[in-house]
């Protein structure tokens, strides 16, 4: 389960049959002080977000748990909306990442 | 299952049912020191009481946090499931360093 922001969409008209009715989003995975980590990802959306907003996801098994139809071939899907996170790793202990 | 440092929290409003009433709680990866970051952040869901600043042990695999948080239909993936009191273990610090 990572943060990420979601940049935009993802319209696929032909796809698996599962897949029907599900929106495709484009994330990008991020810290929870808002910086980028890594590429932009596509993931299912289990929640009704849209861009901009700032979402948590899980990969796996997991992912087609979070849709209607728990048995779509998807690895990646949106589960909360987040209002707010925060972290602040060197006020607890970890040092700063070079 | 790794060890974490806790460092922060993420609050949500709109989610999925399964997540009512769960802590959700960002951890980096960390080695046995417990000071040096070892991967990107992450979330984690809190079966522990765990707080910023605490040592950690998490599952981050799907029927490991399904088993510890709720039915099989859930769609966790990641849960702390330990406070860690003492690592015993040498720190590697790189090939051919001495112990």
């Amino acid at each position: 389960m990572e943060l990420a922001r979601v940049i935009g969409r993802c319209v696929a008209t032909v796809k698996y049959p599962t897949l029907e009715g599900v929106r495709l989003l484009v994330i990008q995975p991020v810290n929870a002080r808002d910086q980028p980590q890594g590429d932009p990802i596509f993931a299912a959306d289990g929640m009704q977000a849209g861009p901009g907003d700032l979402v948590s996801w899980v990969t796996g098994r997991e992912a087609a748990l979070a849709l209607p139809n728990t048995f779509a071939p998807v690895d990646c899907a949106v589960v909360t909306i987040v209002d707010h996170a925060w972290s602040d790793p060197e006020a607890h202990g970890v040092k700063a990442v070079p | 299952m790794i060890l974490c440092r806790v460092i922060g929290n993420a609050v949500s409003t709109v989610k999925q049912e399964c997540y009512t009433g769960w802590r959700v709680m960002v951890c980096v990866p960390v080695q046995p020191d417990g000071t040096t970051p070892r991967g990107r952040e992450f979330l984690s869901v809190d079966s522990v009481e765990a707080g910023p600043g605490d040592l950690v042990l998490v599952a981050r695999e799907g029927n490991a946090a399904r088993q510890v948080l709720g039915k099989a239909s859930d769609p966790f993936h990641s849960v702390i499931m330990g406070i860690v009191d003492d690592v015993n273990a040498p720190v590697d610090r790189g090939p051919g360093s001495p112990r």
